[in-house]
């Protein structure tokens, strides 16, 4: 049963021109009913899944950062309650950089959360601007400052392989990132994703993506600098010192059973997918009319759930273990993998094999999505 | 019935859009066959295929009555034919039903390879021809030059010519008389059996199998059984009628006179052109010497782009058979491919305009293999096999290469007509595709040009070269000459070191660097990049000629995966594997179909 559980904030200040996250700007929100709400949707998800104690938890959004810190220590109660924490669990809240949200880091702290993943995205004012974020390169590393202070452990996020983007700007960026010594970086490409006003630019060529050589130019510089730094790569673009790893994002990539809250949050427990309604209003009025914001639970078929694991974890280095997908799911490896394909991927030097445990090389991680299309059985998928 | 000496059965031959269709709808018109309403022009191609291209495919009857200006009633019987090379075989066989033809020469085009082509064939037959010089209305007309090419070139007395506008209507009175007068009329006892020969046969949605008939001797009549002599069915008479054009039914057609009969016939195969028809009771003891079969010279494969569709694909080729009796089809299978059908045309238009009609009246999206012809292999002797000879039409086809002896290829002599500006430059095509120049003539401004060529450097994009070359004005025909031994090999086409039989072609072994590397260069922008790098290699036996590489994909989307939310990657990946599901799979290489009807597709540089 899920030792992780996901909490979903969907307010944000304003929306990001590359962000297609379920993410909301309103005006006047009531924090009271979005407590009462959440909390529901809390008691409703703990009572679906029985009591095993939680390892870990994650604010995420939106801007969770924008919560009032009352509201998290709510809701951390009442889930303490409800599942129990087990020792050294992990709570993790996604923050934006900016004065205001830094000011409420020492009360967050005190609230529970001891893990921040600040949105810094960029060490650039001009990339900052493109990027339409709020807060200054100044105000960033501020607040990095400041959640050192407050947090055991903290993260944050850069947004690379921009238009234009040259390798000699990229060293010097994520050089400067690696240098203020942090555990956890999650360092991104630049996808422009459909419905985003980066879209609407890139229809209209007001943009122009950074071409294919350069971004896979750009991945590989990335590998090495993280490497030499001691952060390499434990999932495509996550980085962390051992041991530093995101637990609650291990959980996703492990593919073990996960407890979503709150509008859009996906859950997986016990076989089965839940997905929330998205949009605020729609969410506030299931739990209204029915106690929870399920807009839908669904089994899911041991092929399916064979091809969601395969889907996450081989975005780890660590790979999967084919062996216990097998017993997991009882489907034999042939029906989960296509053998001909992984041999030959293998030769090219793309997987890497070690008796029942497959891994995309650090060369396929920029291919994965290709490669996974090669390498996972057309039964899993037809399924 | 009517009396022998009162009817005239002619054709009206042209090369292609000198206006043969066009002077048609005019004699129609002014002998009264259809109201200005009903008319439309060039009434006589009815299928849509005919009038978007505003080309004739279909021979076509008609019958007129006309009134001459000796006060008696003619039964008149024209028929429209086709100008193109393609379609000489509904030339041929509707000049056998006539005693004389109409010889259309567009007064500014002059004389033109398939005039020529086509009044030989007229003459052959012993006809009366009465030259007909068209689109005197036009700015660049010179009918008096026309008239001394017509005289020079072919030999014919012009001095009577007919000189007509179709388009406006002048002359056409004219032209009736001239038919009357110049035409002979046709020969034929109505007391002797019945021989009537089977000029045609199509398949009518409405009447069923219509055939159309040239009485020769005795009387075809409603409730008669009859029978095919070289068929040997027997069927019973239903329907005797003509076209005018509107179908009208008549009690009986006498000697002399083309009509058209139903006869309960089932298949259109029962009822084969050139066969004699006669009545079962009393009939006649010889047949009629039947006509030459029409040759398939070009061939191609013809696949459903989706393999389901392939049961429709089969039942379409087979209906549209039942109009166009004139192309051949087998089974084949290909693995790049699927299941589909060879076929055999009588050129490339031929191929062309069934492939359109397969893709438009049967609703099927085809792919098209590359043209090929017959190639006839001599084969050595070998351990459990004799020394034989083989005939070729399919390049996956091609024998174990040790075995060959030698191969031969059909050559043909093209006649090319051209203002002499663009000369130069058709020598040069001709040269490049291993022609031989065997005569050269100026008539007129205009050269004459012929070649001995093979015939399939001709289907490769002869056709299309010449056109832009000569922007339009050269003129083009070929007959066949026979075959002839040619330094042939079989190029492979190889993705990433494994051959893909679909892209495999029979060339001669000087031309197959080229053929080979414009293959590898389409193939490289054609096929999408993979994670690994391909090669693309044109080889001949081991020894590879022409080589591209698609440089591998070094990224693809490596999109964040948030919040537990996998929706949008299995989204993708199904996406992906719906897509592979749809190619075909060579050395690991998934090649897309439209990959395939791209390259394949003939006469694009
Ligand atoms: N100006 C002018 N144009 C004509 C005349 N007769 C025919 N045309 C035009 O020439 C073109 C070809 O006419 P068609 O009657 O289709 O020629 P065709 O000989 O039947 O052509 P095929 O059957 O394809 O060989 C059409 O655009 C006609 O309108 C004419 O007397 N004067
Ligand atoms: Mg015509």
């Amino acid at each position: 049963m899920p030792r992780a559980l996901y909490i979903h904030w969907p307010f944000c200040l304003a929306k990001c021109p590359y962000c297609d996250f379920n993410s909301h700007v309103r005006a006047g929100i009531d924090h009271a009913l979005w407590q009462e709400a959440l909390l529901t949707d809390l008691r409703h998800e703990a009572q679906a899944t029985g009591e095993e104690a939680l390892d870990s938890i994650f604010f995420g959004g939106g801007t969770p950062s924008l919560m009032p810190p009352a509201l998290v220590a709510a809701l951390l109660a009442e889930a303490e309650k409800l599942w129990g924490f087990a020792p050294g669990i992990e709570i993790t809240l996604e923050a934006n950089p900016t004065s205001v949200e830094a000011a409420n880091f020492e009360q967050l702290a005190s609230a529970g959360v001891n893990r921040v993943s600040l949105g810094i995205q960029s060490l650039d004012a001009d990339v900052l601007k493109f990027l339409g974020r709020q807060h200054s390169a100044g105000e960033g590393l501020e607040a990095l400052a400041t959640a050192q202070r407050h947090f055991e452990r903290v993260s944050f996020d850069l947004i690379y392989a921009r238009p234009g983007q040259s390798l000699a700007a990229w060293t010097d960026e994520l050089g400067r990132a690696l240098s203020f010594g942090t555990e956890h970086l999650s360092l991104y490409q630049l996808t422009i994703e459909p419905g985003t006003r980066f879209a609407t630019d890139l229809r209209r060529g007001r943009l122009t993506e950074l071409g294919e050589d350069e971004a896979a130019d750009l991945f590989a510089l990335t590998q090495e600098m993280t490497a030499a730094a001691g952060l390499a790569a434990y999932e495509i673009s996550n980085h962390a010192r051992p041991g530093a790893e995101s637990r609650h994002n291990l959980t996703y990539w492990r593919y073990r059973d996960y407890a979503g809250i709150g509008p859009g949050a996906h859950g997986r427990r016990g076989g089965s997918a839940t997905v929330r309604h998205k949009k605020p209003e729609n969410w506030l009025r299931s739990i209204a009319e029915h106690g929870h914001g399920i807009s839908e639970t669904r089994r899911l078929g041991m092929r399916e759930q064979a091809m969601e694991s395969l889907l996450m974890g081989l975005r780890l280095a660590e790979g999967v273990d084919l062996a216990a997908l097998s017993e997991r799911f009882s489907l034999p490896i042939d029906a989960m993998i296509d053998a001909d394909r992984l041999g030959v991927y293998e030769h090219l030097g793309l997987v890497e094999r070690h008796r029942d445990r497959i891994k995309a090389t650090s060369a396929a991680m920029p291919l994965l999505d290709g490669l996974l299309a090669e390498l996972v059985s057309g039964e899993l998928v037809e399924a | 019935m009517t009396d022998l000496s009162l009817i005239r059965n002619f054709s009206i031959i042209a090369h292609i859009d000198h206006g043969k269709s066009t002077l048609a709808d005019r004699l129609i018109q002014f002998t009264g066959g259809l109201t200005d309403r009903e008319m439309q022009e060039q009434v006589l191609d009815n299928m849509d295929i005919e009038r978007e291209r505003g080309i004739t495919i279909k021979a076509q009857t008609v019958r007129l009555d006309y009134t001459a200006k000796d006060g008696k009633t003619y039964q008149l019987n024209l028929m429209d034919t086709p100008g193109h090379v393609d379609f000489a075989y509904e030339v041929s066989r509707s000049l056998a039903a006539c005693e004389g033809a109409l010889l259309v020469v567009d007064a500014a085009q002059g004389v033109e390879a398939q005039t020529l082509a086509n009044v030989y064939q007229s003459i052959e037959h012993d006809h009366e021809i009465v030259p007909v010089i068209n689109k005197i209305d036009l700015p660049a007309a010179e009918p008096e030059q026309v008239r001394a090419e017509i005289e020079d070139i072919i030999g014919l007395d012009a001095s009577e010519a007919v000189l007509t506008s179709a388009k406006s209507g002048i002359g056409i009175e004219e032209v009736l008389e001239a038919v009357v007068a110049k035409i002979p009329p046709p020969q034929g006892e109505r007391d002797s059996p019945l021989k009537a020969s089977l000029v045609d046969s199509w398949y009518d949605p409405y009447l069923g199998v219509v055939i159309l008939v040239r009485v020769l001797s005795g009387v075809l009549k409603k409730g008669q059984q009859i029978k095919f002599m070289q068929g040997g069915t027997e069927h019973l008479v239903d329907r005797v009628g003509c076209m005018r054009p509107k179908i009208e039914q008549l009690p009986e057609l006498g000697p002399g006179e083309i009509g058209f009969i139903t006869a309960q016939i089932k298949e259109v195969e029962q009822a084969r052109v050139g066969d004699t028809i006669t009545t079962v009771k009393g009939g006649a003891e010889k047949a009629l010497p039947g006509y030459r079969e029409p040759q398939a010279v070009v061939f191609c494969g013809l696949f459903p782009v989706d393999a389901a569709d392939f049961e429709k694909l089969r039942e379409s080729i087979g209906k549209l058979r039942l109009n166009d009796a004139s192309f051949t089809y087998e089974m084949e299978s290909s693995a790049a491919l699927g299941f589909g059908f060879r076929a055999g045309f009588l050129g490339l238009l031929h191929l062309e305009i069934i492939q359109e009609r397969l893709t438009r009246e049967y609703d099927l999206d085809l792919i098209t293999t590359a043209p090929s012809v017959v190639y006839r292999i001599h084969l050595t002797k070998s351990k459990n096999d004799d020394a034989r000879t083989i005939e070729l039409h399919n390049p996956a086809d091609y024998p174990d290469p040790t075995r060959i002896d030698t191969i031969e290829e059909p050559w043909i002599k093209a006649t090319i007509y051209t203002p002499d500006e663009y000369l130069g430059a058709i020598l040069k095509l001709c040269q490049d595709r291993r022609g031989v120049q065997t005569n050269l003539t100026y008539v007129g401004g205009r050269a004459q040009v012929t070649y001995e060529l093979p015939l399939n450097e001709v289907v490769f994009d002869f056709y299309d070269r010449l056109k832009s070359i000569s922007r339009g004005y050269a003129s083009f025909d070929y007959e066949q000459i026979g075959l002839r031994d040619g330094d042939l090999v079989k190029m492979n086409i190889l993705v990433n070191n494994e051959p893909v039989d679909a892209l495999s072609m029979i060339v001669h072994r000087g031309v197959a660097e080229a053929r080979g590397r414009h293959m590898c260069e389409r193939l490289k922008d054609l096929i999408p990049r993979h994670l690994f790098k391909i090669p693309i290699q044109a080889a001949i036996g081991g020894k590879v000629v022409a080589r591209e590489t698609i440089s591998a994909m070094r990224k693809d989307v490596t999109a964040k995966c948030y919040g537990g939310d996998i929706t949008r990657k299995k989204k993708l990946l199904e996406k992906q594997k719906k897509g592979k599901a749809k190619m075909r799979e060579y050395g690991n290489v998934s090649i897309p179909q439209e990959a395939f009807i791209a390259a394949l597709r003939m006469g694009e540089e």
